[in-house]
């Protein structure tokens, strides 16, 4: 087995290190190694997006990203989304439109949803659907994802 | 995943030597959204990965006065992101828009969609079209390829062992210059093209005759293909109906698909000559610097 790796990074806007074997994903580093068990693994190859986290700031499926990549850079999970123990309005709006039934795939429609409402503050109803084809719901049909999305674009405007 | 040792090189030779160590058990790793992927499904037998993305040139853009040059593990992402890049070169965004989702974006680069060599790669038609060059290395030095001669079978192309692609240069688009790409899948968004069509002109000062032309077609044989007939049988050309529907017939007789759960050969023909069509009348919009297509690709509502 190949020796493990101490790996530096900012997660969640603190400095962390962590040991990580080199053919870890990061999305196994997260959940095993570092306890952040919020991203999902759903397929494990990059086609339903439950895995999403931001890495320095962009949108990536964490399943397809080695964990020795992330040395020196940033990470922003699920568990970094909300902030001073308040919801981000992307959570809460998921509450109210109830945007999700079995759960799995929320942590990377928010996480998905919130790069979206960082690159573009004020969606049409198609820049949301079209950005959040990446992510697969089995379970709500997306009107009730999409919907809280708009919602929370349209308070921020 | 199999047990692996990663190595994160800073420059080309430090890569060159990281691939050589390795051997046939050593691949370089950019986006990682194909080669992370398999190597999950177990269908690669590896010992090292070597990424490429510590290293300046392959994640650099720049431009000169003769040409665009893009680092192989750039990200489609940052392609999108960068202003100057979108106002030149809009067909380029038509591809790198395309290439999954905005998280596979985040990650998967130019290079990698090339290197993958898959013959319904979204790029490789476009790369075509703009004529780009590819910039090898390896441990025998430099070489460049055109990028119509990279491929060489579904998943294969020239990288010999231990090369690896440096960076994608396009020239700089000359006068009345325009390109586009299409393909056709069954949804709307994260599909694999049934086929897809790049394709590029470049017009006279009254932009009513086709100087030259250039035509490729994805999803149609083993590799991408450059469909170099069509673009000649437009050299010279009054813009018509006619004249594409011409160079349309062409890439439909190029074409040589098999049937598969994506669509069979006869829907595939019939796709190569449409899509041909459609993004030529595309390119001359775009060099012209109009907006006679409309929203379904046709040119003054025919076709």
């Amino acid at each position: 087995m190949a020796k493990k790796i101490a790996v530096e990074t900012t997660l969640n806007g603190e400095e962390t290190v962590f040991l990580c074997e080199p053919r870890q994903t990061l999305l196994e580093a997260l959940r095993d190694n570092l306890g952040l068990i919020g991203s999902k693994e759903g397929c494990g190859n990059g086609n339903c997006g439950a895995c999403n986290v931001l890495l320095d700031g962009v949108l990536v499926n964490s399943c397809l990203v080695l964990a020795p990549e992330i040395e020196g850079r940033s990470v922003v999970t699920i568990e970094g989304i909300a902030e001073d123990g308040q919801l981000h309005p992307l959570q809460q709006k998921f509450l109210e439109h109830a945007s999700l039934q079995c759960g799995i795939c929320t942590p990377g429609f928010i996480v998905s949803s919130k790069a979206l409402l960082d690159d573009n503050p004020s969606p049409s109803e198609h820049d949301v659907r079209l950005w959040l084809a990446g992510n697969l719901c089995r379970c709500t049909g997306y009107d009730k994802i999409v919907r809280a999305v708009l919602d929370v674009a349209e308070g921020d405007a | 995943m199999q047990a692996l040792d990663y190595v994160a090189p800073n420059n080309v030779d430090e890569a060159i030597s990281a691939l050589a160590d390795g051997g046939d058990r050593a691949r370089p790793l950019s986006g990682g959204t194909d080669l992370i992927a398999q190597l999950q499904e177990g269908r690669l037998g590896l010992d090292t990965i070597v990424d490429l993305k510590r290293i300046p040139e392959l994640m650099a853009i720049s431009v000169s006065s003769d040409s665009l040059t893009i680092g192989a593990s750039v990200s489609c992402h940052t392609i999108n992101s960068n202003q100057s890049v979108r106002d030149a070169y809009p067909a380029l965004i038509d591809s790198t828009h395309l290439i999954g989702g905005t998280q596979i974006q985040g990650r998967a680069s130019l290079g990698g969609n090339l290197c993958n060599s898959s013959p319904a790669a979204d790029s490789i038609p476009n790369l075509i079209a703009h004529s780009v060059t590819c910039h090898i290395a390896g441990p025998n030095g430099r070489r460049s390829v055109a990028v119509e001669d990279f491929c060489t079978a579904p998943g294969r192309n020239v990288l010999g062992n231990g090369e690896f692609l440096v960076a994608l240069e396009f020239p700089t688009p000359p006068a009345n210059f325009g390109a586009a790409y299409l393909r056709f899948i069954p949804r709307n968004e994260m599909d694999i093209a049934v086929v897809g069509a790049g394709a590029s002109v470049v017009l006279s000062d009254d932009k009513n005759t086709i100087q030259s032309a250039r035509v490729s077609l994805g999803a149609v044989a083993p590799t991408p293909l450059f469909v170099q007939e069509a673009g000649d049988a437009l050299a010279g050309q009054p813009v018509s109906e006619e004249t594409l529907a011409t160079a349309a017939e062409l890439a439909k007789d190029a074409a040589r698909p098999i049937s598969d759960m994506r669509g069979t050969i006869p829907q595939r023909k019939h796709l190569s000559a449409i899509l041909t069509q459609r993004a030529l009348r595309i390119a001359i919009d775009r060099a012209r610097g109009t907006k006679t297509v409309d929203e379904l690709g046709r040119l003054n509502g025919h076709g």
